[in-house]
């Protein structure tokens, strides 16, 4: 059964990625001419195989280490076809850290496959889900619209969630959904701080160092704190965010996840 | 030429020949290069590799008057994991991707650059980087990522010899300062990531003749060969990325060796694996391997052992002997008579669960972790290649290390191609989403924070392993160090933070954002009377000074 939703999942993102280039414009559907009419599961498997051990110590495991690269996302510095990722890999690019790669022609396909369904490779053991039920459920019954931000439009407090779907695998998302304190990033932990004179200040943090943290107030305003003006500094393990694995249904679930994919930053 | 202008260029040459002979550095200087402390004349600051400074002009007291002198901005964005060399108020550093750069010490202006075109076939694993340079009488030595060793003038930064060590398109690299012992020049190669059988080799300085050349992994007719099963010794890695140490008395330098390939498929290489995560002792005029100590027997993690050997003489047990101490990626500092390789001591200086501890002998009790339950510490280790410290005035070790850190390790099949990477891993964070760091900064945001890890400078109490005191930082720690004889500790970290600390108790005197991430290592020097403390930081070196 599960790799039954695989398959269907991996249709299911193949569409949503194909849909994003249609609404993106031209540069976009121009990425999308001189693919393979099809991938097939075994060849996205096999290249998996040989990412995970050849690519992700320049690239991560996400693909996106590589300023200006993020293979989930499908951007790429100077790559549009098929053709033109099988050639960069086999010739590699002189003057930078990529080097040529000696694969065989069954490993090409393999890599170029899984390098074209990264996102929905990842996406293992989740429903079909519907983007477009699950915007009005993100507008809707989730209230997630009253924290999160998408593309700049909404509230602060929370992350915007515009680039949300180049960002995170679906499993994450999905984790994410069903246990936000133990899944969230962790750089996005609410945090309480009280100064020397009593002021307390509550809000997101942005980024953290040894002597000072950035945050986002509960006011929506950057702050940056010297910690060591500070009577108190806590990074708490809970968060305002709620579970929905008992709010919502799997379906449900799913067609959230789907509308979270979707959503790949402004191009 | 008559009489008096016979005197006149008598007296005039009786006048330049002791600047002429000033400028050669000889030998003996290197032997003892503790004695100028005014230079910095070795990758790690002294045959010993204490990196310890016996300048005085900065103290604990005005620390805190140290303001930025000058920078030098590296045309690379690379990371920059230059030492540079100081000889008599010129500096040669390196910046990738094997350029090297002499300036005026005291300025940060540059006298010559010399650039060297790698070959597009160089593949090191890890970040096209250099870490500097060896020098001897007037000539400068630089290992290149494409594995050649190449001879330069100090005076005009012109060529003199290149010699290509290894095959580059066999994964083959270089990235270290090589070392400079009497004539001639040792250096190691890197590629434990692709598959290849690690070497040393010493070559000629005055011509690049090579002299001899040892295996870090035995073939069949060489002892040690029993540790390995069948033919994967033929791609057994053993690299050797970071420069050695030197004892004159013994006549021995001592190297560390990287991870065995697969890096993390030990089932496709059974045995011990020697010589991978070791420590040689060879004779520098003959190669000839005196003894070992293998630090990780059978590597599933990656745990190389190539950190800098630091030679101290001291008591162990009442005794004067002659020790090394080693802290080691594994998250065990060790403690080794240098002499004879025995094992002396060892004690983790971070969490540890790949092993449940060590015997009488030193070699680890394995604790493999479960399928999918992390092991302590993850893929870059309790520490890394990032240069110690030791102080002959505090009797401490010093130590950059990522604390809480862990990775589920999980092996899989590789095969074996001539010049692709070679590791058999599909290795996970235990935090969720987070990547397997890289060794280097991806952004100017800590994303996973101290869920991933933290870093720290720990000071060890050598004889007992304990620790003396421990320096947090938030994020981790990358950073090589420096002490100085007036118990200063200077330390950088992935932050960008270069730091003074006491040397005795680890508080902080001083700090200042440098913006980039420090991995590299701190040097000082001192110039027309003024100590200067150098870091490379990002992709610029930095230069303080006390306010004048």
């Amino acid at each position: 059964m599960k790799h039954r939703w695989v398959s269907l999942r991996a249709l299911l993102s193949w569409a949503i990625v194909c849909a994003v280039f249609v609404l993106h414009g031209s540069a976009a559907h121009a990425q999308g001419q001189d693919r393979a009419p099809e991938y097939f599961q075994s060849d996205i498997q096999y290249g998996a195989q040989i990412f995970a051990n050849q690519c992700t110590a320049c690239h991560g495991t996400s693909g996106d280490l590589i300023p200006g690269v993020n293979f989930r996302a499908g951007v790429f510095k100077r790559v549009v076809s098929d053709n033109d990722l099988r050639a960069t890999i086999t010739t590699g690019v002189p003057g930078t850290a990529m080097q040529p790669f000696a694969f065989g022609a069954s490993e090409l396909t393999g890599i170029v496959s899984y390098l074209r369904n990264m996102s929905s490779f990842d996406a293992k053991g989740l429903l079909v889900g519907n983007a477009g039920s699950g915007q009005s459920l993100f507008a809707g019954a989730g209230n997630c619209a009253s924290c999160h931000a998408v593309n700049g439009k909404g509230p602060r407090f929370a992350p915007d969630l515009g680039d949300v779907g180049a960002l995170r695998t679906a499993e994450l998302l999905h984790r994410t959904l069903v246990d936000p304190a133990g899944s969230m990033l962790p750089v996005n932990r609410p945090v309480r701080a009280v100064t020397k004179d009593g002021k307390i200040i509550n809000g997101r943090r942005l980024n953290e160092d040894t002597y000072t943290v950035q945050l986002v107030d509960e006011h929506e305003r950057l702050v940056s704190l010297t910690k060591a003006d500070l009577r108190e500094f806590a990074v708490l393990r809970t968060t305002p965010m709620p579970s929905y694995r008992d709010k919502f249904s799997a379906q449900e679930l799913a067609d959230l996840e789907a509308y979270l994919l979707s959503l790949k930053g402004v191009k | 030429m008559n009489h008096s202008r016979r005197t006149s260029f008598l007296l005039l040459l009786a006048f330049l020949i002791p600047f002429a002979l000033r400028a050669q550095v000889t030998p003996e200087r290197l032997l003892h290069a503790n004695d100028e402390p005014q230079n910095w004349l070795i990758y790690s600051g002294s045959y010993a590799s204490q990196r310890h400074s016996l300048l005085k002009q900065v103290d604990p007291a005005n620390v805190k008057n140290l303001e930025l002198k000058w920078v030098f901005q590296a045309q690379s964005l690379q990371k920059f994991e230059t030492t540079p060399l100081v000889v008599d108020g010129i500096m040669y550093l390196t910046q990738s991707p094997n350029d090297v750069v002499a300036v005026d010490a005291r300025t940060g202006r540059a006298f010559w650059l010399y650039h060297y075109a790698t070959s597009p076939t160089a593949r090191p694993c890890c970040g096209i980087v250099n870490r500097g340079l060896a020098i001897l009488g007037d000539t400068l030595f630089m290992a290149t990522v494409d594995a050649h060793l190449i001879a330069i003038d100090a005076k005009d930064g012109h060529a003199i010899w290149n010699v290509k060590v290894a095959e580059p398109a066999a994964g083959y690299a270089m990235t270290m300062a090589p070392l400079v012992v009497k004539d001639k020049i040792i250096v190691g190669v890197a590629g434990g990531e692709f598959g290849v059988r690690g070497f040393i080799s010493a070559f000629e300085a005055g011509t690049g003749k090579q002299v001899w050349h040892t295996d870090t992994i035995p073939d069949p007719d060489q002892p040690g060969h029993e540790s390995w099963k069948g033919g994967d010794w033929e791609h057994g890695g053993g690299a050797v990325w970071m420069t050695g140490s030197y004892d004159p008395d013994l006549n021995l330098t001592y190297w560390g060796t990287g991870n065995p390939g697969p890096d993390f498929n030990a089932e496709q290489r059974q045995g011990d694996n020697l010589y991978s995560d070791s420590v040689l002792a060879l004779d520098p005029d003959t190669g000839k391997m005196k003894w070992y100590f293998q630090f990780t027997p059978h590597d599933p993690y990656d745990y190389d052992s190539v950190q800098v050997p630091v030679l101290v003489n001291a008591n162990w047990n009442g005794s004067p002997r002659k020790l090394m101490y080693w802290g080691n990626r594994n998250g065990f500092f060790y403690v080794l008579d240098r002499g004879t390789g025995k094992f002396l001591s060892g004690k983790p200086f971070v969490k540890v669960n790949w092993t449940s501890g060590i015997d009488a002998n030193g070699r680890p009790i394995a604790t493999p972790q479960p399928a999918g339950e992390p092991t302590y510490p993850g893929i870059q280790g309790g520490t890394n290649w990032y240069s110690p410290s030791y102080s002959p005035h505090t009797g401490l070790f010093y130590l950059s290390t990522w604390e809480e850190y862990a990775t589920i390790f999980a092996g899989v099949k590789a095969e074996y191609k001539e010049g692709t990477r070679f590791t058999g891993g599909a290795n996970t964070s235990p935090v969720p989403g987070a990547e397997n760091p890289t060794g280097m900064r991806t952004g100017p945001i800590n994303t996973y924070t101290e869920a991933m890890a933290h870093g720290a400078v720990v000071a060890l109490d050598p004889a007992t392993g304990d620790k003396k005191w421990k320096f947090e930082m938030h994020d981790v720690n990358t950073s090589g160090i420096l002490t100085t004889a007036t118990d200063l500790l200077f330390v950088g970290g992935r932050e960008g933070y270069f730091q003074a600390l006491d040397a005795r108790t680890g508080s902080l005197l001083w700090k200042q954002n440098l913006g980039g991430e420090i991995i590299a290592a701190p040097i000082s020097f001192q110039v027309d009377g003024k100590q200067y403390v150098t870091i490379a930081s990002g992709n610029s070196l930095f230069a303080f000074a006390l306010r004048e």
